[in-house]
């Protein structure tokens, strides 16, 4: 029988091998496969379950955590919620099981969860003592600041956007209407699901981040940009006269283009600009030609990505490219005054602002301050570096000039705040379809500017009470007034 | 002396062994807990001091009743019971205190049987008693009030309050039986008329056994439908068939009725036809039908090389991951690593199993072996093979790992039988050395006894059955 005994071991040898080799093929052939295969929600529920840092303001506020499940023996032990609730929807967005994440939670995820090689190396000297190793993330985000941005929409839909143009950190950013992440949050997932479903049918967007992620035309406030392409390339300067007009006649079309209300307007480039004189700014705009001026805006960070540290990134702000422009002057003009092709996130607009305030350079704006982990050694921080150089500091000094005129003697008077200097450029967008958007970009103090904004107020009926100078800039004297009192 | 040396240094050898496995299992309880909590398990003196226990009482019981017994047998089943119960705890903690009694249990009937089966050619002679039992008991979940169905297998008993399943006590009945039978008709069943195609042919109604067999093994899948026990009972009766007679013949046949009544089964029961084409794609129905094996799957692909540590793994979404796919928990959480120190465990059991069959003196003994290393070998290939998607899925435990009490008992009375078979096979071949004046009392009372057994048997029976067994001649 020993002989059968024999071959029998080798024929279960073989079957061990053939369990073997198939081991070999699962864990480390097709590991990677398996392991992130669509149906395989281990990622995501380990993630989901383990405890993540906090999201917390500059001043200590904390508008994400987790707490632990108080359903026990639920496969998910933390769940996360957010104290902020709608104030930061759109800043530290959500962390849902069914729907993935969105901003801080899903830009951060990495250190909030707690398992990049630089904290898992720092873990493995102490696993034994700390129970988990999550980073907690510190937002420059003031929540004083963006409590009052938030109740200075007034309940308009719109958006506030203030940074710091020297370290390109954002102090406030608010969006109206805003959404709860808490209703997305936790593991009730048929309430979770219809959240969902109703917020994205609501036709007002609650979900939008209209702070980075929508475009609008913005209008005058662009003569900004206008300005220092004409400046940098000498085709214009502060004293360049512009002819006293009505409206401009222009090539290739019957139309000629108005200024606003139909008024006269013209003269030197300065007053024009205080008056944000339309047919000067589109003669400017003829003058400089497309190539020129997509330039300009380019150099402002037009079609290009802001690199702001959020998830989904913040939108591109578009403007034509030169071929656009050949042989169709009706829309290099309208470019050259914010209308047209031209679209342009708040977001970029208080960038466009804070480059003037800070000599022409535009820091790369972020939302995140430092990464701390678990037992408070830093992990992390904002870099603050230089994002574009827009324009030169004497055209920049220039630009401010008149935009302080705006505020003093222009269309943004009721920007001024007493005692402090503010350079302000306002605007209202004509949307055609019979509503304008009213915008104020700025910033202040003007000579040492600490902080650059912009607001937008959107769908404001296209009238004279309702411009940029009326509805915006009031909301951005009190904000900056308000920031200028917290942030010294 | 030289035989007292002998002896001391198998169990000093299995001493060592089992120390080792008491430090694997105590470390992997321990990083259970720190993987969950980090915090050192409160109960680690308990938990530890059970295991000294239970594997300490089995231990002396091995040198006390079986001295010359092969020493890696015990600590290996006690490192794969031992990682088991972690696993188990690890996955649902209320089951930890039933598999620790069921452990405790299993180390009981391990002694039990060391203790009364001296000598195993005593069950040859109870051969029909161990059929007719072994039938019963997989009759014994028809019996309406007393078996019962369960996930869709009608393959428990109840009495009172205690459920088992019959069938994992039939697996060793039944291979005491089939080696018994065959030792006695092998000549018989040897006997080739007819040739064809270069392979003899014994005549047709010695292929009578294996027909029944067969017809044995399909009525467990259709009436309890219990595909994987129906394949152990089958391939393990083709085995030994094969072992006894040397018939190739007999693998052909057995091989081909396999497959006819496979196909039969398959285009006859909805359950074999999942289980077929789940095993062949199972991607399709990654949410229905195929979801078991993708989730094990997925288990042991994110586990990888190292695996994901114990306890940080999320094995909880396999189902009946204490049972049937524990292998997948292991294999998430452990790893390849961790996986390939399981397939070697086994076939170390295996091994040392076909070793003591190879060595064994007697053909019953040399076929119970067999019977019994392949009981434990060809059902862990069968489940090993079923998670890891190598072959179809049935269910059937892991021996040892996966959660169970009937299956956990069983295994270690089997585990005594190998042991109880080596001891004797030592024993024989030590006896023709000087023994020592205390081996010597003790030899020469088991003899006694034994030789008054086999005879007080042989009149009871009214003839004479079996070789005359004489301990302690070479």
């Amino acid at each position: 029988m020993n002989p059968q005994i024999r071959k029998f071991g080798l024929a279960l040898l073989v079957m061990f091998g053939a369990l073997f080799v198939q081991l070999n093929y699962l864990q480390v052939v097709r590991s990677d496969k398996l392991a992130n295969a669509p149906g395989n929600s281990r990622n995501a529920i380990r993630d989901f379950g383990k405890p993540r840092g906090k999201i917390v303001t500059a001043d200590g506020r904390v508008i994400a955590e987790s707490y632990t499940n108080p359903l026990a023996n639920s496969e998910y032990e933390n769940l996360r919620r957010y104290p902020g609730g709608s104030l930061y929807g759109h800043i530290t967005g959500y962390f849902s099981f069914t729907y993935g994440s969105t901003g801080i939670e899903r830009q951060y995820n990495s250190v909030l969860a707690g398992h990049t090689t630089a904290l898992t190396i720092r873990s493995l000297t102490d696993l034994l003592k700390s129970k988990t190793v999550t980073a907690d993330v510190k937002l420059t985000i003031n929540d004083e600041l963006q409590r009052f941005a938030a109740r200075a929409l007034r309940k308009r839909a719109g958006s506030i956007v203030v940074t710091d143009p020297r370290d390109g950190s954002i102090l406030a950013a608010v969006s109206y209407p805003p959404y709860d992440p808490n209703r997305l949050a936790g593991t009730n997932f048929p309430a979770i699901r219809a959240a969902f479903n109703e917020l994205n049918a609501d036709p007002a967007k609650p979900m939008l981040a209209r702070s980075y992620r929508e475009r609008y035309p913005p209008g005058s406030t662009m003569k900004v940009v206008t300005t220092a392409a004409g400046l940098d390339t000498k085709v214009a300067g502060p004293q360049t006269l512009y002819p006293v007009l009505r409206s401009l006649p222009l090539r290739f079309t019957k139309r000629p283009l108005r200024n606003f209300g139909g008024g006269a307007c013209g003269g030197e480039l300065a007053s024009a600009f205080r008056v944000s004189c339309n047919t000067s700014f589109a003669q400017l705009g003829l003058d400089l030609g497309g190539a020129k001026l997509a330039a300009g805006a380019n150099g402002f960070g037009f079609n290009r990505k802001p690199p702001l540290d959020i998830s989904p990134g913040a939108a591109e702000s578009n403007f034509p490219a030169p071929d656009y422009f050949i042989r169709n002057d009706p829309q290099l003009a309208q470019a050259a005054i914010g209308q047209g092709q031209v679209s342009a996130t708040t977001l970029e607009m208080a960038l466009v602002a804070a480059g003037i305030a800070n000599k022409g350079v535009i820091k790369a704006p972020h939302f995140m301050s430092e990464v701390r982990d678990s037992e408070g050694a830093v992990v992390e921080t904002a870099s603050n570096n230089d994002w574009l150089k827009a324009t030169s500091p004497e055209t920049a000094e220039a630009i401010t000039k008149m935009m302080v005129d705006v505020v003093n003697a222009g269309t943004g008077t009721r920007a001024a705040i007493k005692g402090v200097q503010v350079a302000a450029k306002t605007g209202t967008a004509q949307t055609g379809r019979g509503t304008a958007h009213a915008w104020t970009i700025g910033f202040a103090p003007a000579d040492t500017p600490r902080l650059a904004i912009a607001v937008i107020i959107e769908n404001q009926p296209d009238q004279g009470a309702s411009t940029g100078g009326k509805v915006a800039a009031p909301i951005a004297r009190e904000v900056l007034t308000k920031a200028l009192g917290i942030l010294r | 002396m030289r035989v007292s040396v002998a002896t001391v240094a198998r169990r000093r050898t299995e001493l060592g062994l089992l120390l080792m496995a008491l430090a694997l299992t105590v470390a992997a309880y321990t990083l259970v807990s720190l993987g969950r909590n980090a915090t050192i398990p409160t109960d680690l003196r308990f938990f530890g001091g059970a295991i000294v226990v239970l594997l300490g009482i089995a231990h002396l019981a091995v040198r006390r009743v079986a001295q010359f017994a092969e020493a890696t047998l015990l600590p290996i089943a006690g490192l794969l019971n031992g990682l088991g119960y972690v696993m188990i705890v690890r996955l649902k903690g209320e089951l930890g205190a039933k598999q620790m009694w069921w452990t405790a249990a299993g180390i009981v009937a391990f002694i039990a049987t060391l203790v009364t089966v001296r000598n195993v050619r005593r069950l040859e002679y109870l051969r029909y008693t161990f059929a007719f039992g072994g039938v019963l008991l997989l009759v014994l979940p028809l019996i309406p009030g007393v078996g019962y169905e369960l996930n869709g297998s009608r393959i428990w008993a109840h009495f009172g309050p205690v459920s088992f399943q019959p069938g994992e006590v039939a697996k060793i009945t039944l291979a005491v039986f089939f080696a018994s039978y065959l030792v006695e008709k092998k000549e018989l069943l040897a006997l080739t008329r007819r040739s064809s195609f270069g392979i003899a042919f014994p005549e047709a109604r010695h292929f009578a056994p294996i027909v029944l067999a067969w017809l044995g093994s399909i009525g467990i899948m259709i009436l309890q439908k219990d595909l994987g026990s129906s394949l152990l009972f089958f391939s393990i009766f083709v085995v030994l068939l094969w072992v006894a007679t040397d018939r190739a013949s007999y693998i052909i046949v057995g091989t081909l009725m396999f497959f006819t009544g496979a196909f039969l089964a398959y285009k006859s029961f909805g359950h074999v036809q999942i289980r077929v084409r789940t095993w062949v794609n199972p991607w399709p129905t990654a949410s229905g039908k195929g979801f078991q094996i993708i989730q094990s799957l997925y288990a042991l692909g994110s586990g990888g090389i190292t695996g994901t540590g114990l306890a940080l793994g999320d094995p909880g979404r396999i189902p009946a991951n204490y049972n049937d796919f524990i292998f997948s928990a292991f294999g998430e959480e452990l790893g390849l690593a961790g996986t390939t120190a399981i397939l070697a465990m086994f076939f170390l059991l295996i091994g040392t199993g076909l070793r003591i069959a190879l060595r064994a003196e007697q053909s019953f003994d040399k076929l119970l072996a067999t019977g019994l290393t392949a009981i434990i070998g060809l059902q862990s290939f069968i489940i090993i093979g079923g998670v890891t998607r190598l072959i179809p899925l049935t269910g059937v435990t892991l021996p040892f790992v996966s959660y169970g009490g009937s299956s956990l008992v069983v295994n270690y009375v089997l585990l005594a039988l190998l042991m109880r078979i080596s001891h004797d096979t030592n024993l024989k071949v030590a006896g023709t050395l000087p023994l020592n004046r205390r081996e010597k009392r003790r030899n020469k009372r088991a003899d006694k006894r034994d030789i008054e057994t086999a005879r007080d048997q042989t009149t009871v029976l009214g003839k004479t059955i079996g070789p005359q067994h004489q301990v302690g001649q070479g």
